[in-house]
């Protein structure tokens, strides 16, 4: 098998990243009191984050805003959204979208 | 950390398990494009199988993806990868009121197997840590079951999307289940209008600001967000009692 060991080091890094990431104040013994803003921040944080990575996902194309109301993503996403407030219940978002999103996708090329 | 035999004998390891259930098949989903999308763009077998095993965060293996095949220096691969994950930052913080009790190593280890679906799950089914020996120890023990589904459906559809990534057409887009999956957490936790107003603030700015490098798009929007809902609030102060969670 080919190994490309510069590749290797970058995932043995991103490996690290990923324990720094989710590990960041845990290292510490102290529980770290966030200052008021910062609790109030975290209501807030989570759901922006979210939005952040899924609304380019949904409307851009490398970053460029769809064009057209041909994508197949606009309207598995509205329906994916709208089931969820249907049931409560992000299995059936994922596949009440995909049931949108497959046929449109594959067949109409969307 | 979330392994210990204690925690699996504990009935919240069971329904930790179960709740995980529904969320599953789209982190599968999601876990089987990556792997496919990781050997068909050209990082090789082992490589792939290395990511999927140890780097364990879809958004950051989807990102180093084409930073790799363009030859970015390592630190700049690594810079990105940590600037996608900086939620989980604030995830540490917070799940360390829950993990105190734990010593270093095990603190740093739950944290590092506590991705988003499994972190979210826990703080709504503990919105305020235990505070005596029982307590914890359930809580343990939800973590440790929820933690285990989500390594499992994570790290097995990789490998099973690696092995067939030869036979699935990227044409199929199977990866939009992932965004679906994330579609459907984003709408349960839109439960206050400030929060309604923090998620299109920012997607919007998400969309304006994507050129910034480094995907510092997604910081610039969590940033945005937080700042004007906290302004918000400041101006109108929340009704008293509301839910924390």
């Amino acid at each position: 098998m080919d190994i490309n060991w510069h590749t290797v080091v970058v995932v043995l890094g991103l490996a690290l990243v990923t324990v720094l990431a989710r590990g960041f104040f845990l290292f510490s013994n102290k529980t770290w009191q966030l200052p008021h803003w910062a609790q109030r921040g975290l209501q807030y944080a989570p759901i922006a984050a979210l939005a952040a990575v899924v609304v380019p996902e949904v409307v851009t194309v490398q970053g460029q805003l769809v064009d057209s109301w041909q994508d197949a993503r606009l309207y598995a996403a509205a329906v994916g959204a709208g089931a969820y407030f249907w049931r409560k219940d992000v299995l059936f978002t994922i596949v009440a979208g995909m049931a949108v999103y497959l046929p449109l996708h594959l067949g109409l090329g969307w | 950390m979330s392994f210990q035999r204690a925690n699996f004998s504990h009935p919240e390891f069971r329904i930790g398990v179960a709740e995980f259930l529904r969320p599953a098949p789209g982190i599968a989903a999601w876990g089987l494009m990556t792997g496919v999308a990781m050997v068909k763009s050209g990082i090789g077998i082992f490589e792939s199988l290395l990511m999927a095993l140890l780097v364990f965060a879809g958004s950051s293996q989807l990102a180093s993806i084409p930073l790799i095949l363009a030859g970015a220096p390592v630190w700049v691969i690594w810079a990105t990868g940590f600037c996608v994950n900086l939620r989980f930052v604030v995830f540490s913080l917070h799940l360390h009121h829950y993990l105190s009790h734990l010593v270093t190593w095990r603190r740093v280890m739950t944290g590092y197997l506590t991705a988003d679906l499994a972190y979210v799950l826990f703080v709504r089914r503990f919105p305020h840590p235990a505070t005596d020996a029982a307590g914890r120890a359930a809580e343990q023990a939800y973590l440790a079951g929820s933690n285990l589904m989500n390594w499992g459906a994570w790290v097995s559809s990789s490998l099973v999307g690696i092995a067939l990534a030869n036979f699935i057409p990227q044409s199929w887009g199977l990866g939009f289940a992932g965004i679906l999956c994330l579609v459907g957490i984003l709408c349960s936790l839109a439960t206050t209008r400030l929060r309604v107003l923090s998620c299109v603030v920012a997607g919007i700015v998400g969309v304006a600001a994507y050129a910034l490098p480094l995907k510092l798009n997604i910081i610039v929007a969590i940033g945005v967000a937080v700042i004007l809902c906290l302004t918000m609030e400041k101006l109108r102060p929340a009704p008293h009692g509301r839910a924390l969670s």
